[in-house]
């Protein structure tokens, strides 16, 4: 019988990026199905059309800069990023939104500061900042759930508006749309009205957050715990994020209930789960050390809730995420953990 | 730098490329990124900066020999800021509306660091010919990049070339405009200040590229030129 010793470290891998990026998209199948089960099949579309067109962008920058193709095509991240940034568009966004967001994340955010790993702003969020600030009046078209409308679109009726522009009996799609829940309490609340009849009297309001709404974050919320208990991400950044979210949310709540929303209502409204597990978690662009994690996690929070509830925009997720890269090169230098031996300072 | 090793050549390559105050030196950013979201407006301040520039450049150069260098910058100063309030004036009197289009960004061109940069490192060491050439050329560069990245941001953000170009040719100038894309609906970022970052970025990428290609090009030429004899003498 042999023994052998193999030498330090004795520690598996965990798996190439590929392995990673894999499992971050099976965690986002629960999400995207309560997504499409409440919002249509635009959903769908839009995703493998962003996916086309990050592999082609991704594909004539790696051409261009001298890269091997293959190895960084099959390494799933630019799939990754056309996926997060699809699922923060409006579901039935045009066609060339779609292009313009995913192609300046993977040229402009990603490949122009060095490609994977080098990026120190998440592209997705990138790209969907630049979609914000340039074309509001696509951006704010959401759409209420299916069960809100009469008739639903159907799949050629949702290709036709996302790539010609108009559904073929001519609806024009301004007539369609309707403000999602985070915005309707927004502009509600500035013209005073107060929080409870806000809900009470519109349908698109669920029991914890919008409706539709709650369940996505939900599937996010699963597919999130599923990519912790993978040791894919660690606990830390949504951890955090969902608790300086929450805590900053009671505050208020309990100061005075009627001009501020629920801390289980910013939860489970917007983007907040999608962000918390698979934005704000990006291991390029997060913070690396524990303490740091916390920090921008908490960081990130804080400023969702802020720019929601005093800002100019409904949801904040990528401008605080971006803003919070911003400061990682800081908290991760006055974060570094003491090395094993050494003393504090 | 002293004037007898400096050839008008020189000077020009060296203005219009190789020192470009706009891609290489990145200076007189302020005005560089507020003032070009059109060609008309770029060029509009490019050729008031450049006005600025050879006058001042031509004035210090004739007053270097009586300027001690104790109060040199100072002077220079004062020099630079009486030029300006010339050039406002008279875009005031000949281009109003283009005057009130750039606003702030014409007293501005006092700032402009390009400015006292040439006054310092170059008329101050220089005879009036080369003073005057340098300010040309440096201005005329600074004014290219202007126009290239107004052409850029305006192309991309609102689909039209020289929008407005009566406000500086005149009326008879008004067919000059052109619509690029017909029924664009705009691209509110190149409009908009990060629009300035990237798309000079981007230029500024360009040139490198360019004097990357250049210099492999050279470094072959070389190579070749060093081999001939080689195999000759073979």
């Amino acid at each position: 019988m042999e023994l052998r010793t193999p030498s330090s470290p004795h520690n598996h891998t965990h798996g190439t990026v590929t392995t990673v990026m894999l499992r971050v998209l099976y965690a986002l199948l629960p999400g995207i199905a309560a997504y499409v089960y409440f919002f249509g099949w635009g959903v769908v579309i839009t995703i493998s059309f962003a996916i086309g067109v990050a592999l082609i962008s991704e594909a004539a920058m790696l051409l261009i800069r001298g890269r091997p193709l293959w190895p960084f095509l099959s390494d799933g991240s630019a799939i990754v990023t056309a996926v997060l940034l699809a699922l923060s568009l409006p579901p039935l966004s045009p066609w060339w939104i779609t292009l313009l967001g995913v192609s300046f994340s993977i040229v402009i955010a990603k490949h122009l500061y060095g490609g994977l790993g080098y990026n120190p702003f998440n592209p997705a969020m990138v790209g969907y900042a630049m979609l914000l600030i340039s074309f509001p009046r696509e951006m704010t078209m959401w759409f209420p759930p299916q069960m809100l409308t009469e008739n639903p679109l159907t799949v050629l009726e949702i290709i036709s508006v996302i790539f010609v522009g108009t559904s073929p009996n001519g609806m024009e799609l301004d007539a369609l749309t309707m403000a999602t829940p985070l915005d309707t309490l927004k502009t509600q609340l500035n013209l005073e009205k107060n929080v409870a009849d806000i809900v009470a009297g519109n349908p698109l309001f669920g029991t914890l957050g919008g409706l539709g709404w709650e369940w996505v974050n939900a599937g996010f919320f699963a597919g999130g715990i599923w990519l912790i208990y993978k040791r894919v991400i660690s606990w830390h950044i949504p951890v955090a994020l969902m608790a300086s979210m929450f805590v900053a949310a009671s505050v208020f709540y309990l100061i005075s209930p009627d001009t501020y929303a629920s801390p289980f209502f910013h939860l489970f409204s917007g983007a907040t789960m999608l962000g918390a597990f698979f934005i704000a978690t990006d291991p390029v662009t997060a913070a690396t050390t524990p303490m740091g994690r916390l920090l921008y996690g908490a960081g990130i929070g804080l400023l969702t809730y802020t720019i929601r509830t005093w800002g100019g925009y409904p949801d904040a997720i990528a401008f605080s995420v971006l803003l919070m890269n911003m400061v990682v090169p800081t908290i991760d230098y006055y974060t570094q953990p003491r090395v094993f031996g050494h003393r504090r300072n | 730098m002293t004037s007898k090793t400096t050839s008008y050549s020189k000077i020009v390559i060296d203005g219009l490329w190789k020192n470009n105050p706009a891609l290489v030196q990145i200076l007189g950013l302020c005005p560089l990124l507020a003032v070009t979201s059109t060609v008309v407006n770029g060029l509009g301040l490019g050729l008031a900066t450049m006005l600025t520039l050879i006058l001042s450049n031509v004035i210090v150069s004739l007053i270097r020999h009586h300027v001690s260098p104790e109060v040199r910058i100072p002077v220079f100063v004062l020099v630079i800021a009486s030029v300006v309030t010339a050039v406002e004036l008279a875009m005031n009197a000949f281009f109003f509306d283009l005057y009130k289009i750039l606003g702030i960004f014409i007293p501005l061109i006092v700032t402009n660091c390009a400015i006292i940069a040439r006054a310092e490192s170059f008329a101050s060491k220089n005879p009036v010919g080369p003073a005057f050439v340098d300010g040309l050329t440096m201005g005329l560069g600074f004014t290219l990049v202007l126009a290239a990245l107004g052409a850029l941001r305006e192309v991309v953000g609102q689909g039209t070339l020289l929008a407005q170009a009566h406000l500086m040719f005149g009326d008879a100038a008004r067919w000059m405009t052109i619509t690029v894309f017909d029924e664009y609906g705009g691209y509110l970022l190149a409009i908009l200040p990060p629009g300035a970052f990237i798309g000079l970025g981007l230029l500024i990428a360009l040139k490198n590229v360019i004097d990357t290609r250049i210099g492999r090009r050279e470094a072959k030429v070389k190579l070749g030129a060093a081999a001939q004899p080689a195999v000759a003498a073979q």
